[in-house]
C-alpha cells in the first residue's frame, strides 16, 4: 500500500532564515501522525506547504505515490486535504452555515449544505447549531466549525494545527474520539502540537523538528515525555528548582467581593471574586479562554476600577481606588495577556516601553524628565538576565518575536520586585526553554516573598508552577485548594462549570 | 399645502436623492468588502462631466450614463491600484481622489459651462402620468428606477447569492477568507470598480436629472453624503433607501427654505443644509453608545490586506 504523503527533501528558505531544511518523512493511510516541534521548529510552514499556502523551494511531495504539486489551498482540498488550523478562519459575523459554505469549493444550495452538516454532526457527536452567528459561540464550538467544514470534504487527510490549546481537558477527550473515530475510517492525521501527554495518547508516529530540520522519527508510545521534549529542545530540560523547606508567610494579597460591570457584548464580567495569597505563594488561576480572565486582570491592575477600596488590599492596605500607577507605586504590578499593544507599545523602543511601567519603582523620571540612561540600563539588565533575543534597549518592541517580547515583559515587571505579581498567560506562545526559565524567575520571585496570581489556560503550567488553585467559569471563582489536592479531571469540570459540592464554601480560604 | 405641492415635493425629493443613492449603493459594496473609499464626489464629478460633454455632443442620454459609467469606473482604477496593489493608506488616497477628480473635471470642463443640453425625460410615456397621483409612480426618468432596482438588486446580491457572501467574508476578515483560498484583492477590485461606475452614474444625474448644464464642482458635497449616509444605514441597502430619501427631504426643505417658501423660511437655510451632516453625526453617536449591539461595520473597514508570508 502506498503512503498517503510523503515528502522528501522539503526545503524552504525565507529572508534570514532556513525554516525547512531537507525535510523528509511519510504518513499511511488511517495513521495519526504526530508532527512536534517548539515554537518557530518548522511545523507551520511545512503544513503551509502541504496545504499549498506555500511553495516548497526546493523538495518533492507525493499523495498516494504520485508526485504532486499542491499550487494553492482549492487544489489541496481537491486531492482530499483538509486543514484546521489553530487561529480560526472563521468570520464572526457570519453564521455558522455561512462560515461553513465558504469553506466549500462546491456550489450546494444551501439547504441541501444543512442537510449534510446535521448528517456529519450527528455522526461524529459535533454539536452546533448552523444558525447561530459564530461570535456568539465558545472556542470549542468554534472549533467545531472547522472540523465540521473540513470532515465535509471527506477527507484522505487531515492537518490539525494546535487544536487542543484553546479546550478543556473534557473537549480535548471529546476531540480525541472524534479523531480516533476518522482515523478507523482510514483517514489520516497530521497532528501538530508540542503538548506531549497529548501526542502520546492520541498519535501512532511522531516527527520531530528542531530548527528546520528533521530530528527523529518514532513511536511517541514507546517515549517517554521528557525523552520526547529533549529530542524537541535538543538539550536536558531543566526542572523548576524550588527552595527546601519554603513555608508561606502572612496573606499579602487580599481581594474580597470583586465585581466589575459588564461593558461589552461578548465581554465577561468577574462576578463577587474573592481570594488571598500569601507571601511566597504562587496562585493559580484555570479557565477557559472569555470565562471573566480579562476584567479580573483589568480589575486587579486598576485599569478598570470599581467603587470598593476595601476590594484588593495589599498588606491590608486598600488598593481599591487606586489607579495603575498608583497600584504599582504600592507594589501591585500586572502584566495583561496581549503583549504587543497592551502589556508594551510595539513602536516604542524596549528602552521606552520600561520607562512605561517601571518609572516610578526605579526612579526613571526626574522632575518630569526621563532619565534615559537608568532606562537604557534597566533594559540591557533585563535583556541579559532573561535572555531577550534583540539587538539592544534601542530596538523596538514589535521587533521583537512573540517569545521573546514576553521574556522581555515579564522580565521588566519581576526585575521590579513587586510584593505582588499579576499575569495572565506567561508563556503564552513561549517556547519550552524560555517557559522554563519564565517559571523559574517566578518561582525565585515568590521564594523571596512576594504574592503571585498566574492566570492561565495551561493546566501543565498552573500544576507544575503553583501551591494553590482556583478555576474561574463565567466570571465566578472557584474555592482555592492546594495544588496536590486537585486532579486533572476535576479541575476540567469547574472548567467546564460543573461545580461540586464545594460550591457552598466561602471562596476565602482560612 | 395643496395636494399638487404635496406631490411636486414628492417628485423633487426622489429626483434629488437619487445620485446620492446611487452613489451609496456603490459605496456600500465598497465598504461591505472592507475597503473605504472616501473619492466618492471626485468619481461622481469625473462621471458628471463626461455625461454632460457626451450628451452635448450627441445628444444620447443613455449613451452618456454608460460612458459616465465607464468614466467612474475608470477613476476608481486609480484607487485601487494604489490601495489595493500597492497598499497606500486608504483614506489619504480616497481624499486625494476627490481632489483629482475636482480638478480634472473643472479642466475637461473649460468651455461647456453655460451651455445648455437636454434632460433626460420621464421612462414612461406621459398618458401614464396624466393624473398627479400617477406621477408619484410613473413620472420619473430612467435612473430613479435603476437606483430602485439596484437596492433590491444589491439587498439579494448581498444576502442570498455566494458571490456576495464571499464578498462579505473578505471585508469581514480578509486573512482567514486569504486563508481559505479567496482572493482578497480581486474581490475588492471588482468591488472597488463596481463603486467607482455606481459614482459615475450618480454623477451623470446632475446633468442629466437636476441641472442642465455644466458647472464646476456641480456635485455639491452629494459625495460625501452619500459616504455619511453608508455609515447612517448601519450598510444595509434598505435603511439606505429610507435614509436617502430622509436627506433628499432635508435638501428640499433647503431650496424650499431658501426661497422664501412660507413657513420653512422661519429656519435658516444654512440648518437645513447643516441637518443631514447633524443627523450623520448623531446616528455616529447613536451607534458607539450601544456599541454593543452589533454595529454591523465590516471587520476590516478601511485596513489594508497584508498578508503575512
Amino acid at each position: 500500500m502506498p503512503y498517503r504523503l510523503e515528502l522528501t527533501g522539503i526545503t524552504k528558505r525565507f529572508p534570514g532564515v532556513l525554516a525547512n531544511d531537507n525535510v523528509t518523512f511519510a504518513v499511511k493511510p488511517g495513521e495519526i501522525h504526530a508532527l512536534l516541534g517548539e515554537n518557530g521548529a518548522g511545523k507551520s510552514t511545512l503544513v503551509k506547504m502541504i496545504y499549498g499556502i506555500m511553495q516548497p523551494d526546493a523538495g518533492e511531495i507525493r499523495w498516494d505515490g504520485q508526485p504532486v504539486v499542491v499550487p494553492n489551498p482549492k487544489a489541496a482540498r481537491k486531492l482530499g486535504i483538509g486543514m484546521v488550523f489553530q487561529h480560526f478562519s472563521l468570520f464572526d459575523a457570519l453564521t455558522v452555515l455561512e462560515n461553513i459554505a465558504l469553506g466549500m469549493d462546491a456550489k450546494i444550495p444551501s439547504r441541501e449544505l444543512e442537510a449534510r452538516i446535521r448528517e456529519i454532526m450527528g455522526r461524529y457527536g459535533l454539536l452546533l447549531d448552523p444558525h447561530r452567528t459564530v461570535a456568539t459561540l465558545s472556542v470549542g464550538e468554534r472549533q467545531r466549525i472547522e472540523i465540521v467544514r473540513a470532515l465535509l470534504l471527506d477527507p484522505k487527510l487531515l492537518i490539525m494545527d494546535e487544536p487542543t490549546s484553546v479546550l478543556t481537558p473534557q473537549e480535548v477527550e471529546q476531540l480525541f474520539d472524534v479523531l480516533r473515530k476518522l482515523a478507523a475510517q482510514g483517514c489520516s492525521i497530521l497532528y501538530i502540537s508540542h503538548k506531549l501527554h497529548e501526542i502520546k495518547a492520541l498519535c501512532d508516529t511522531a516527527t520531530i523538528l528542531r530548527g528546520g530540520k528533521l530530528v527523529d522519527t518514532c513511536d511517541p508510545r514507546q517515549e517517554t515525555s521528557r525523552s520526547l521534549a529533549e529530542k524537541m529542545i535538543g538539550a536536558g530540560l531543566k526542572d523548576i528548582v524550588r527552595g527546601e523547606g519554603r513555608t508561606l508567610g502572612l496573606p499579602k494579597l487580599v481581594v474580597s467581593r470583586l465585581s466589575t460591570v459588564k461593558t461589552g457584548h461578548f465581554d465577561v464580567p468577574v462576578d463577587n471574586v474573592s481570594f488571598t495569597v500569601r507571601a511566597g505563594e504562587i496562585f493559580g488561576i484555570a479557565g477557559v479562554a472569555g470565562n471573566g480572565q480579562n476584567a479580573l486582570l483589568d480589575a486587579m491592575s486598576g485599569e478598570v476600577r470599581g467603587g470598593d477600596k476595601d476590594a484588593i488590599t495589599l498588606d491590608g492596605f486598600p488598593l481599591g481606588l487606586l489607579d495603575t500607577t498608583g497600584r504599582r507605586k504600592r507594589g501591585l504590578c500586572a502584566v495583561p495577556e496581549e503583549r504587543n499593544g497592551h502589556a508594551a507599545v510595539g513602536d516604542f523602543t524596549l528602552s521606552d516601553n520600561s520607562v512605561l511601567t517601571a518609572r516610578d519603582r526605579l526612579g526613571m523620571v526626574m522632575m518630569g524628565l526621563i532619565s534615559s540612561g537608568a532606562a537604557r540600563t534597566y533594559t540591557g539588565k533585563v535583556i541579559a538576565d532573561f535572555a531577550v533575543k534583540a539587538l539592544g534597549p534601542g530596538s523596538t518592541a514589535g521587533s521583537l518575536s512573540g517569545g521573546n517580547l514576553q521574556k522581555y515583559i515579564m522580565g521588566r515587571e519581576i526585575l521590579q520586585k513587586p510584593s505582588v505579581l499579576v499575569v495572565s498567560q506567561p508563556t503564552w506562545g513561549v517556547d519550552a526553554g524560555a517557559a522554563a526559565a519564565i517559571h523559574q524567575a517566578l518561582v525565585d520571585l515568590a521564594a523571596a516573598g512576594s504574592a503571585i496570581v498566574v492566570i492561565s489556560q495551561d493546566l501543565d503550567e498552573l500544576r507544575a508552577l503553583c501551591d494553590t488553585l482556583a478555576v474561574i467559569n463565567m466570571g465566578r471563582l472557584s474555592p482555592a485548594r492546594p495544588t496536590e489536592e486537585m486532579s486533572v479531571e476535576e479541575i476540567g469540570l469547574l472548567m467546564g462549570g460543573v461545580h461540586g459540592a464545594t460550591e457552598v464554601h466561602d471562596a476565602v480560604p482560612a | 399645502m395643496s395636494p399638487e405641492l404635496i406631490i411636486a415635493i414628492i417628485v423633487t425629493v426622489v429626483g434629488a436623492s437619487t445620485p446620492i443613492l446611487i452613489a451609496a449603493l456603490g459605496e456600500l459594496v465598497v465598504e461591505r468588502s472592507g475597503v473605504l473609499n472616501l473619492g466618492v464626489e471626485g468619481m461622481m464629478l469625473v462621471g458628471a462631466i463626461t455625461a454632460f460633454v457626451v450628451v452635448f455632443l450627441t445628444g444620447n442620454h443613455y449613451l452618456a450614463i454608460l460612458l459616465a459609467a465607464a468614466a467612474g469606473l475608470g477613476t476608481s482604477l486609480i484607487f485601487g491600484f494604489l490601495t489595493l496593489s500597492l497598499s497606500a493608506n486608504q483614506t489619504a488616497t480616497g481624499l486625494a481622489l476627490t481632489i483629482f477628480g475636482t480638478g480634472f473635471s473643472a479642466l475637461a470642463g473649460q468651455g461647456y459651462s453655460a451651455r445648455p443640453v437636454t434632460l433626460l425625460g420621464p421612462l414612461f410615456p406621459s398618458e401614464l402620468a396624466t393624473h398627479p397621483i400617477w406621477r408619484v409612480l410613473f413620472g420619473y426618468s430612467a435612473l430613479v428606477y435603476f437606483a430602485l432596482i439596484m437596492v433590491v438588486a444589491i439587498w439579494w446580491f448581498l444576502k442570498k447569492t455566494r458571490a456576495g457572501l464571499i464578498l462579505r467574508a473578505v471585508g469581514e476578515n480578509d486573512l482567514s477568507a486569504h486563508s481559505i483560498g479567496y482572493s482578497v484583492i480581486g474581490v475588492r477590485y471588482l468591488a472597488v470598480m463596481f463603486g467607482g461606475a455606481m459614482a459615475g452614474i450618480a454623477g451623470a444625474c446632475f446633468p442629466l436629472l437636476l441641472t442642465p448644464q455644466w458647472a464646476e464642482r456641480m456635485t455639491a458635497g452629494r459625495g460625501w453624503i452619500a459616504v455619511a449616509l453608508v455609515v447612517f444605514a448601519s450598510w444595509r441597502p434598505f435603511r439606505l433607501l429610507a435614509g436617502a430619501y430622509l436627506f433628499g427631504l432635508v435638501m428640499t426643505m433647503e431650496l424650499y427654505a431658501k426661497a422664501g417658501g412660507g413657513p420653512l423660511s422661519v429656519v435658516p437655510s444654512e440648518l437645513w443644509a447643516a441637518l443631514p451632516y447633524l443627523a450623520t453625526v448623531a446616528v455616529l453617536v447613536l451607534i458607539s453608545i450601544r456599541r454593543d449591539a452589533s454595529t454591523n461595520a465590516p471587520a476590516c473597514l478601511g485596513k489594508p490586506f497584508l498578508p503575512s508570508n
